[in-house]
């Protein structure tokens, strides 16, 4: 489809020196934006638009811009990476916006995730749970030989629905409750679903579970907000499966 | 060599003179090992953290060191080997097709146009096996077969299925491997990880390695750190172009550093353009992205038989379905019957280029062919085709707002990999003692084209199985050196040599922002030192250089804080460097005057258009050597001995 000039768009982005000052809205105008250009793409027009006036452009995450390092973790009309679906912020497209709209743009809403700067959240707080378990305690060599464990496609198929999680926290900022369910569950469902990940599996979900409540996320209430907003459609399939599996750790312990 | 100065150092890469397939174990053999407690004395600086550095760190920490590790972005996560799609070739002969590891060292020296070392090719075609190993002990979801047993696909140069997958998203996977490895390790409180840390300068007492300089990026902090080793794990280059596939914070910066501080900088020229990329659509892009190689499986390459068709295609006044099959030109297939859609990624860059500047491109710009999956969806059907590439048909959908289940998909060439980097001997040394490089950055074992599915192994095999083992041998030395100094005189100079850097670009206050310069340096090297080179063009394109690093230290504004989080100033340092490094590439450009692999000149092409290497004069590897501030840098060799394969002039047809 041809690409439409929108003559004007106009934005509300929250504006945020660091973590202790205290933030605010912004408004800015950009003119001539082509519909095919990223919303990222906007948002360095606009940048460089602010370096020109001799301000301090707007901070936002990004890096490999093409949906899968999950960096960008923008919360665009009240919706994190805007208004379309199974995409990271990197992928929303000018096209699903109309000339003249106004968008608003925040940095992600939680507790877990302290705002750094303007769009910048940290999230730190997703390392510490996979430092707490998300992993195969296996050292580099001594291993067996590939094919030495077969796995049935669909278990392998299951794995890597859950293991395509991009820990962008895009589910905890669809949360009412700030959670983080479906990040963890989607850790956990992708090493208990393969053989090698059976031997330490009642230790990690513990693990990973105490660490997540430790660091403040708030619990899960099953409204399905995350995988509605989730870029790589995780499903809350996976928080069931966790939920199972640290019931049946709790009682075996 | 067209000149050979009295000054001129030929290289050693130190690899033993035994036959190719007892090389490493009998170096290994020779290696010295460190006691596991005096490792615990050790400290090791991995800089970056993608499969290179993930695995290096983790596995270095696994061993007993400590080690400090670093990235600019805010989690090793995303570093860009996550963007790897396609798949990680291996010789594990699964398919019982006669693959071998002699056939992938074969492939992939030929692949990279005889201008690889021997020695190290095949050491890591005898390690690909275990990196299949380990991978799936850590939990990578490879495919399967309906047995259980783990499957392959095709990749270009080759004829034999050897390449392993976790559907389009490959390298995110072997990623998640090796940061979860890494997790571990951090726990464990073996790695020290400073994410959101970006060096700035490396450290040398005594001329050996002994530390770098770092930004904090989020407080502005300068911060030194010492240890006993330092190891480059920071990826290529190919953002000097600008446009390319690579992340937006990929950068050369921390190879730079090295460079200028002795450690020499080999084969700038070999840059990799990918032919599948998603066309440039506009002025204000700021990045390419990839279709997988995977893709040419299959879909099918092709362009108008007839002008006329494509002109109208450009306008358009007709759609792809409406030229019959009998007017589409397969030039793949019809110039490479026996490879076809598979031929190496420069060959078929370089025909993609030539159909369109004949004037048979396919989009508005005329610079697109298209990736046709009509066939395989008419034989296999939709179900195979979504399977197989479900992500990356969403990802094309996505960007450009059309369904390629439906139409063709259109691809263009663009800058992807670089296969030039810090030059290192057999032990993954760099010329400075002490200072290690691995994976994308340094230059070793893709010669000058890498085949599909190779980055995510060589990455991995120097991550997991070389360097810790390598390292050993410096290491040796060094158990008796305590913890170093960072108040030393060289720590201060290097870290005020950093703060002035900083300094300046602030001071200037001129007019344009970072990206002005970075996109016109981009569109040079895209036009003079991109996928043809001439002698020409190349001295042109130096000149050219000089005056935009010249605007850009009159003329660039850096707005906001040196203390805060300030990704102008991030850019600002790293458009510098690549404003320096751009013309080392069109320099080595100049130099090499034959064609190989992905660097073609000219002048130098046989009667059918091919690449025509002059192995007479520069079979080797020309290594640069940095000489100071506007001086031409100092040039050395290593040569490359082809002692098991004959060199031949390389034909897919």
């Amino acid at each position: 489809m041809a690409d439409q000039i929108f003559k004007k768009i106009y934005l509300k982005v929250w504006r945020q020196k660091n973590a202790v000052s205290k933030g605010r809205f912004e408004k800015y105008t950009v003119e001539n934006i082509s519909s095919g250009l990223s919303f990222l793409e906007m948002l360095d027009i606009l940048n460089n638009q602010l370096i020109e006036e001799n301000k301090d452009p707007i901070a936002f995450d990004h890096d490999c811009r093409e949906g899968i390092c999950g960096a960008c973790s923008l919360y665009i009309n009240g919706r994190p990476h805007g208004p379309d679906d199974e995409v990271t912020t990197c992928q929303l497209h000018m096209r699903k916006f109309n000339d003249g709209d106004t968008i608003t743009v925040e940095p992600w809403r939680a507790g877990a995730f302290p705002v750094i700067k303007d769009l910048i959240v940290d999230r730190n707080a997703f390392e510490k749970i996979l430092q707490a378990g998300g992993f195969i305690s296996v050292n580099t060599g001594g291993v067996p030989d590939a094919n030495a464990i077969p796995v049935s496609p669909d278990d392998a198929e299951e794995a890597m629905d859950a293991a395509a999680c991009i820990g962008c926290g895009a589910c905890v900022a669809a949360c009412k409750n700030s959670s983080a369910m479906l990040f963890v569950s989607a850790k956990v469902s992708h090493l208990m679903k393969l053989p090698q990940g059976k031997p330490e599996a009642k230790r990690r979900v513990l693990s990973m579970m105490a660490k997540m409540d430790e660091l403040g996320f708030g619990s899960c209430s099953n409204t399905g907000a995350c995988e509605a907003e989730c870029p790589k459609k995780i499903s809350i399939t996976n928080i069931a499966r966790l939920n199972r599996e640290f019931l049946k750790a709790k009682f075996s312990e | 060599m067209s000149f050979i100065s009295s000054d001129m150092r030929i290289l050693e890469s130190g690899a033993p003179e035994v036959p190719l397939a007892d090389k490493w174990a009998t170096h290994k053999a020779d290696l010295r090992v460190v006691s596991p407690a005096n490792k615990r004395k050790l400290d090791i600086i991995v800089v970056g953290t993608g499969l290179a550095g993930a695995s290096a760190a983790a596995s270095l920490a696994e061993l007993g060191y400590n080690v400090k590790a670093f990235c600019y972005q805010d989690s090793p996560r995303r570093a860009h080997s996550i963007s790897a799609q396609g798949g990680i070739n291996a010789a594990k002969n699964y398919q019982n097709d006669n693959d071998s590891v002699f056939r992938l060292f074969y492939d992939t020296i030929k692949g990279g146009d005889f201008r690889a070392r021997e020695a190290s090719v095949y050491r890591l075609a005898e390690i690909s096996p275990n990196i299949i190993d380990q991978c799936v002990a850590q939990g990578v979801p490879f495919g399967r077969e309906y047995g259980g047993l783990l499957a392959n696909r095709s990749f270009g140069g080759a004829q034999v299925s050897r390449t392993f997958f976790a559907r389009g998203q490959t390298g995110q996977q072997l990623l998640l491997g090796a940061y979860q490895a890494l997790n571990r390790q951090i726990a464990a409180k073996r790695v020290k990880m400073f994410s959101r840390h970006e060096m700035l300068d490396l450290v040398i007492i005594d001329g050996k390695a002994r530390g770098i300089i770092t930004r904090d990026l989020v407080t502005g902090e300068i911060m030194r750190f010492g240890a006993h080793s330092v190891v480059i794990a920071t990826g290529g280059y190919g953002n000097v172009f600008y446009l390319s596939t690579n992340a937006m914070g990929s950068n050369g910066s921390a190879v730079w550093q090295c460079y200028k501080k002795g450690a020499y900088f080999a084969n700038p020229c070999f840059v990799q353009i990918h032919p599948t990329c998603i066309p440039v659509h506009g002025e204000q892009q700021s990045k390419l992205t990839l279709m997988s190689e995977s893709l040419r499986n299959d879909g099918r390459v092709w362009v108008p038989k007839n002008k006329a068709d494509a002109e109208k295609l450009r306008k358009g006044e007709i759609t792809p379905s409406d030229i019959p099959d009998t007017d589409r030109d397969f030039y793949l297939e019809r110039r490479y019957p026996s490879y076809g859609n598979l031929v190496p990624r420069d060959v078929a860059s370089r025909a993609a280029k030539e159909r369109c500047d004949a004037g048979y491109g396919v989009n508005p710009e005329g610079k697109a062919v298209f990736l046709d999956f009509k066939y395989s969806i008419e034989s296999m059907g939709r179900g195979y085709i979504s399977t197989r590439y479900g992500n990356l048909f969403q990802m094309y959908e996505k960007i450009t707002d059309v369904d390629p289940y439906k139409e063709p998909m259109m691809i263009y060439p663009a800058i992807h990999y670089t296969m030039g980097g810090s030059w290192v001997d057999y032990n993954l040394m760099t010329t400075i003692p002490g200072l290690y490089s691995v994976g994308e950055a340094n230059f070793s074992d893709h010669g000058a084209n890498r085949l599909g599915a190779s980055a995510l192994m060589q990455g991995l095999a120097d991550g997991y199985f070389i360097l810790p083992y390598t390292i050993g041998e410096y290491l040796a030395d060094e158990i008796q050196t305590p913890p170093t100094d960072t108040d030393s005189p060289e720590f201060e100079n290097a870290e005020m040599t950093v703060r002035e850097r900083i300094k300046r670009l602030f001071s200037i206050q001129g007019t344009r922002p970072v990206d002005y310069f970075h996109k016109k340096l981009g569109h040079i090297m895209w036009d003079y030192v991109g996928m043809s080179r001439n002698a020409e063009g190349l001295t042109k394109a130096i000149s050219l250089i000089r005056e935009i690093r010249e605007e850009f230290w009159k003329d660039v504004r850096i707005t906001g804080e040196e203390d805060n989080l300030n990704p102008e100033l991030e850019k600002a340092l790293r458009v510098a460097d690549f404003s320096e490094m751009a013309e080392l590439i069109a320099t080595d450009a100049l130099e090499r005057k034959e064609s190989c692999g992905g660097h073609f000149r000219e002048e130098s092409v046989t009667e059918e258009g091919e690449a025509k290497r002059d192995d007479l004069n520069f079979s080797s590897v020309l290594c640069w050597e940095y000489m100071g501030e506007g001086e031409k840098p100092e040039l050395h060799r290593e040569d490359l001995a082809f002692e098991n394969v004959i060199l031949s002039q390389r034909s897919y047809k």
